[in-house]
């Protein structure tokens, strides 16, 4: 399962080209993209007003099923299936029957018998979502929350909604990514959504120690010394450094890594005036960022968790409408 | 069929009849609410008429249709704007046709997930009937009568006017 796997296109669209699973951003045109982001702006309207529900999926189960724990994505779906009225069942998996022993697909097939019509997955191992949207029953929708290091599609579209909204459209854009390069899926959903909307440059800035071998087939510039990378950027999208890639000597020290890589004030000011600082969360204070940039004035990290919900409610609402329109079509058929 | 008035003697007929329902009320100052798109252009030449110095509101009811299992969600789905507290007002709601009454009934779900108005009028230009649920306008311009194989359909925004076409 790579991340230019040409199945993936036809597995997640219907005969029409509308949304019907979410797994990732390859083989998504720009008009897909475009019409994702107009639906979340409607979204972020319905969570303004006083009661934040909307009916669509009344009567739908949605099944959260983290195979890997996360709190602000697990949170955010939860929160969007809600808001769009359908009941949510969480399935922590790692405490659950996958540890006695049970198969994936046996747990499927169990979860299939309680009538859900949706499953949001993590895995830690690319292509799991992929793996579920082939075997499950046809109507019910798959939305990637994160698998392994190829793709988190939801958490890149949040991230082009956050900056179309500060920045107005795409054109003319120069964004870098910093950071763990080598172990996102997050970069590598960012980089395909860039592209696909038309951004001017992507760049990425980091250590060759945490850069794929193929990382300019995905679309982008490579800059490893973050001094000369920050240069005219519009937009700089800084990543979690995971603790645990110390231990695997790719870096030296915290320290260090802060030093060359962190974004301190002194580098944001190497930036356009008025360039947006992002990140996906959770932040390491002092060790990718600086307290006072990630709290400053440009940064718009809590816009970004906020427009996760939208994003959310608009590709469940998206996916679950693909569905519908794939079974009446199919019903057409059959007379 | 009966013969078609021109938009101006339809919006004079529109706004004299909510003065009329405005009068017999007591409502002095309306908040107007158009449905999509129609409903909106109509809702501003109402404002105008009217002298209504306060913003009307936008109502996209594409997240309130009661057919999302059937059709699915309208791929073009703006943003609702309701630039004031419905909470305690007299509300207009407005549409440019009225057929079923099915987008009345998404139209006002959508209204109480704002606040819980004081009243509600509906106002719509155009009553082709054909009702499938118990809603009724409380001002119509006129009531139409078509033919299986007629369409009608609200050109706008400017100018704005009635198109009426056969079907095959």
């Amino acid at each position: 399962m790579t991340a230019n796997d040409p199945s993936s296109q036809s597995l997640q669209l219907t005969g029409n080209g509308q949304l019907k699973h979410f797994l990732t951003l390859d083989g998504l045109d720009r008009a897909l993209l475009t019409e994702i982001l107009d639906t979340a702006d409607s979204f972020i309207e319905v969570g303004e007003r006083t009661i934040k529900k909307v009916p669509l999926l009344r009567g739908k189960t949605v099944v959260n099923l983290f195979f890997e724990s996360s709190t602000r994505t697990r949170s955010t779906f939860e929160l969007a299936a809600k808001r769009l009225s359908a009941d949510v069942l969480n399935l922590d998996i790692s405490t659950s029957a996958t540890s006695k022993g049970e198969s994936l697909s046996d747990t499927l097939l169990n979860l299939e018998a309680m009538a859900s019509d949706m499953f949001v997955v993590r895995h830690s191992q690319s292509g799991a979502p992929h793996f579920i949207a082939e075997s499950v029953t046809p109507g019910v929708a798959i939305i990637n929350a994160g698998d392994g290091r190829h793709a988190h599609p939801t958490q890149a579209m949040l991230d082009m909604l956050t900056i179309r909204q500060h920045k107005g459209a795409f054109e003319g854009l120069k964004v870098a990514i910093v950071g763990d390069i080598l172990h996102s899926r997050v970069a590598r959903s960012q980089i395909r959504a860039l592209n696909a909307l038309g951004a001017e440059e992507v760049r990425v800035i980091a250590p060759g120690t945490l850069l794929p071998a193929d990382v300019e087939s995905l679309g982008c510039k490579v800059e490893y010394d973050m001094v000369r990378g920050m240069q005219d950027l519009d937009v700089v999208i800084m990543l979690r450094l995971q603790k645990e890639r110390m231990e695997g000597a790719l870096l030296p020290s915290e320290r260090e890594f802060y030093r060359l890589y962190g974004l301190s004030q002194d580098k944001l000011a190497l930036a356009r005036p008025g360039c947006l600082v992002m990140h996906p969360g959770p932040i390491n204070r002092g060790v990718e960022i600086e307290s006072a940039v990630a709290d400053g004035p440009q940064s718009v990290i809590l816009n970004q968790v906020t427009n996760g919900i939208a994003v959310r409610m608009a590709v469940m609402s998206m996916a679950m409408s693909g569905q519908v329109s794939e079974r009446t079509q199919v019903a057409g058929e059959q007379g | 069929m009966t013969a078609l008035l021109n938009m101006d003697q339809l919006l004079d007929q529109l706004e004299s009849g909510l003065r009329e329902q405005m009068t017999r009320r007591g409502i002095e100052s309306p908040t107007l609410i158009g449905i999509r798109t129609g409903g909106v252009w109509i809702a501003d030449a109402l404002k105008k008429r009217l002298g209504l110095t306060e913003p009307f509101g936008e109502l996209d009811i594409s997240f309130y249709r009661d057919d999302f299992s059937r059709i699915g969600l309208n791929p073009r789905v703006k943003p609702s704007h309701l630039p004031f507290e419905t909470e305690g007002r007299d509300i207009v709601l407005v549409d440019d046709v009225i057929m079923s009454g099915r987008t009345i009934r998404a139209a006002m779900n959508e209204i109480f997930d704002y606040g819980r108005p004081a009243s509600i009028i509906l106002a719509t230009l155009i009553d082709l009937g054909n009702r499938e649920l118990p809603i009724q306008p409380d001002v119509v311009a006129q009531v139409l009568t078509l033919k299986e194989t007629q369409r009608v359909k609200l050109r706008g925004p400017d100018p704005l006017h009635i198109e009426m076409r056969e079907t095959e």
